[in-house]
């Protein structure tokens, strides 16, 4: 062989990066076991569904609408012609009334056995007369029907309007509470989405270079590009596969809208418009994974097997569920000391800033907070590989691929 | 012990070694971990187009020497110079590395495996593929062209890896144990391809602990022990330092020539009558031996004189404690 001058000249950091990014993006692309992650939330949602399912089934005797009537046979017959008459006006607002017994003149009814009672089930039980009716049931559901019931005797009794003048419809688009109250179920929405999507993808990288450190390639790499570039390099393959991941379930959710034709949910639009706030969600997801991966790289490059990467996954889990929690808290405390930190906190601010995203037009804080959050993911990966370079790759091969210890004690 | 390593620098001209330029110039470099000296001062003048060898027993220091070298890990003290380089990773796409402990991505084809270590030096991923492919038939690997790593026998596998880190063709290239795990005629062909390199004007670094592949294809070594080099120089001066061992039968078995053995000298008389002298050849040289043998009549029926080898040499100066570890064969693993 030849040892002519290369052709080839140093790599820079972000070249390093791309080639380590490459050789992952593909083996993880074509390994069988990418399958499985593609249909990981196909499973997800079945398992929702099949929660649902079990939950309806649940609820299909469920009565808490139902008041048990339990009064004189004429009495009872008025009541319930008065509810058909007053239903069509006030819709839900009546509850259903069930009847539970006709009673002859002068006989007893003990309501609260009634509502004890296995057979039927009941929120209320109402008795006595339209002229004197008694509602015995828990106190919130009582007095929520109180007035409703107190209509339905009178209409019974024969007082009350009987015609109703129509009441026409001027339709707005909106108010100003509707707007704002809106924009923050899609703040929850968006940042609900983004927490479910790297919860599900960031912790993959926990594993990262124990594939490496396995195979003793890491000390190849380790000597022909900088670490970071190494790290920097893993978060981009895996920050790729997940934006695979995530373009094919979005579409496969399409497809599943379109058949099933209109009947998804609409949320009201966030402030930026949808195009920008899709656009601005992608680089936020982004922003987020990059953050938490390098956290989770750097966590998981200590760790010599993958029984260790497990017994990490808990932890790290609840670590993402917390700071859901806290931006979760941010969006419900707006303008507070709470919502300022959430912006700053790298691991919060992608979540805070793309809910800001929804509740508010101005652009410059998103331009200011990715540059934050860039500095921050950079900081992180040069932190995590400088751990790694001086906690690891001590010396001696056991070190390196050894599986003792998480920190080990150096052998030359 | 120590050797004054100014002997071996050209004063005031700094990177040069005998007029020939440096690949290596470390000076007083220091790893500590956790509080255990790994290494405590490694000076290392490697010219450039040598094949230099890093001799020590296990756990001497070694590995983590070269991975200071290679940027790796970054030394606790001291200075290092690669390829005129003060940060190694600068110059990473001039040289090739081959770990102790080989390391390939199973799934990859053969020919991918090398093309990724070479794009990892800088050298585009087409390229490095052509090269793959065209390095694998000259070593009589064609047929496995198209196999994964996974399917390959680990002799197969190190050959790939071998290939992997030459394949940029870089200008220094350093292999740490590179002979352990190969067989007989697979360490024969490591050793023709490494004088190869040289004679091509890449310089060569190993590290090992069996004397005698360094022996056989060194011009300088270092020897490494306890974290620290003893002994850096030519392998000749290495063997010099242990004088020549003399073997000599005599039929006399005493006489005023006594006078010429040293003092220390061993003596084993035989069932023939005749006696076996074994002594360090004096400082004066052999001829004054010779004379006094003669002139004395003590009867010279044999006489050797055997120069030290580098074993020896490794021994005396590594100490009898590396001594003993090099000849248990114990692995780092095991120690």
């Amino acid at each position: 062989m030849s040892s002519a001058t290369p052709r080839q000249g140093r790599l820079s950091t972000v070249a390093a990066a791309m080639v380590i990014a490459r050789r992952d993006f593909l083996a993880i692309l074509f390994a069988r076991s990418f399958i499985s992650f593609l249909l990981a939330p196909v499973m997800m949602v079945g398992v929702t569904l099949l929660a649902g399912s079990i939950g309806h089934h649940g609820n299909a005797g469920d009565a808490s609408s139902n008041v048990g009537i339990a009064m004189r046979g004429a009495d009872v017959d008025a009541m319930l012609a008065a509810r058909g008459a007053l239903a069509p006006r006030m819709g839900d607002a009546l509850p259903e009334l069930v009847v539970v017994k006709r009673l002859a003149a002068g006989e007893a009814f003990d309501p609260r056995a009634a509502l004890k009672s296995q057979q039927v089930v009941l929120a209320a039980v109402l008795t006595g007369s339209p002229a004197a009716p008694i509602l015995t049931g828990p106190v919130a559901r009582i007095a929520a029907w109180q007035g409703p019931i107190s209509m339905v005797a009178a209409r019974a009794l024969g007082r009350g309007p009987t015609a109703y003048p129509d009441v026409t419809l001027a339709r707005t688009v909106t108010s100003a509470a509707d707007t704002s109250e809106g924009r923050t179920v899609t703040a929850e929405a968006a940042q609900t989405l983004m927490f479910l999507l790297t919860m599900l993808l960031a912790g993959m990288v926990l594993s990262n270079l124990v594939e490496e450190k396995g195979n003793k390639i890491i000390e190849i790499l380790a000597a022909a590009i900088p670490m970071d570039a190494v790290f920097l390099g893993k978060l981009f393959a895996m920050l790729a596969i997940s934006l695979v991941g995530i373009s094919v379930w979005a579409l496969a959710g399409g497809l599943i809208a379109v058949s099933i034709g209109g009947a998804m949910p609409s949320l009201p639009a966030p402030a930026v418009g949808w195009g920008l706030f899709f656009v601005l969600g992608v680089v936020y997801f982004s922003m987020a994974y990059l953050v938490l991966g390098s956290i989770f790289l750097a966590i998981g490059s200590m760790a010599a097997t993958v029984r260790d990467v497990q017994t990490l996954s808990m932890p790290v889990t609840m670590s993402q569920v917390l700071v859901f929690f806290f931006a979760s808290y941010a969006l419900a405390h707006p303008g507070g000391i709470a919502e300022t930190v959430a912006m700053w906190f790298p691991l919060t601010s992608p979540f805070t800033m793309l809910a800001h995203a929804a509740t508010s037009p101005a652009l410059l804080p998103h331009a200011v907070a990715l540059a934050w959050q860039v500095l921050c993911v950079a900081i992180l990966v040069r932190a995590g590989a400088t751990l790694f370079r001086r906690r690891v790759m001590h010396s001696g091969p056991a070190s390196v691929g050894g599986k003792r210890r998480w920190f080990r004690r150096a052998k030359a | 012990m120590d050797l004054n390593l100014e002997d071996w620098r050209l004063a005031g001209n700094d990177g040069q070694h005998r007029g020939r330029p440096l690949a290596i110039e470390a000076r007083g470099l220091v790893k500590r971990f956790e509080g255990f000296t790994a290494v405590g001062g490694v000076d290392l003048i490697v010219p450039e187009g040598a094949i230099y060898g890093i001799l020590g027993p296990n756990g001497a220091g070694k590995t983590t020497t070269l991975r200071m070298l290679l940027g790796i890990i970054d030394p606790d003290e001291g200075t290092r110079r690669v390829l005129g380089a003060d940060r190694p990773h600068d110059v990473a796409h001039a040289i090739g590395y081959l770990p102790e402990e080989r390391g390939l991505y199973p799934a990859m084809k053969t020919y991918e495996a090398i093309a990724f270590m070479g794009a990892l030096r800088g050298l585009p991923l087409a390229e490095g593929r052509k090269r793959g492919k065209v390095l694998l038939e000259e070593h009589g690997l064609g047929y496995a062209i198209d196999r994964q790593i996974r399917q390959l026998s680990k002799g197969m596998a190190q050959q790939v890896q071998l290939l992997g880190t030459l394949v940029h063709r870089p200008r220094l290239v350093v292999f740490d144990e590179p002979f352990s795990g190969l067989d007989a005629i697979n360490q024969g062909r490591l050793e023709l391809m490494m004088r190869a390199q040289a004679a091509a004007g890449t310089t060569v670094i190993f590290s090992t602990h069996v004397i005698a592949h360094a022996e056989r294809l060194c011009d300088e070594v270092a020897i490494i022990a306890g974290g620290r080099v003893p002994f850096a120089g030519p392998v000749d001066v290495a063997r010099d330092r242990i004088p020549a061992q003399v073997r000599l039968e005599t039929r006399a078995g005493d006489g005023l020539w006594r006078a010429a053995l040293p003092a220390d000298a061993g003596h084993a008389a035989k069932a023939s009558g005749a006696n076996l002298w074994t002594f360090a050849l004096p400082g004066t040289g052999v001829e004054p031996l010779l004379r006094a043998l003669i002139d004395g009549d003590a009867g010279i029926t044999s006489l050797s004189i055997e120069r030290a080898g580098l074993h020896d040499a490794f021994v005396a100066i590594a100490g009898e404690a590396a001594a003993r570890a090099l000849a248990d064969g114990t692995s780092e693993e095991q120690r």
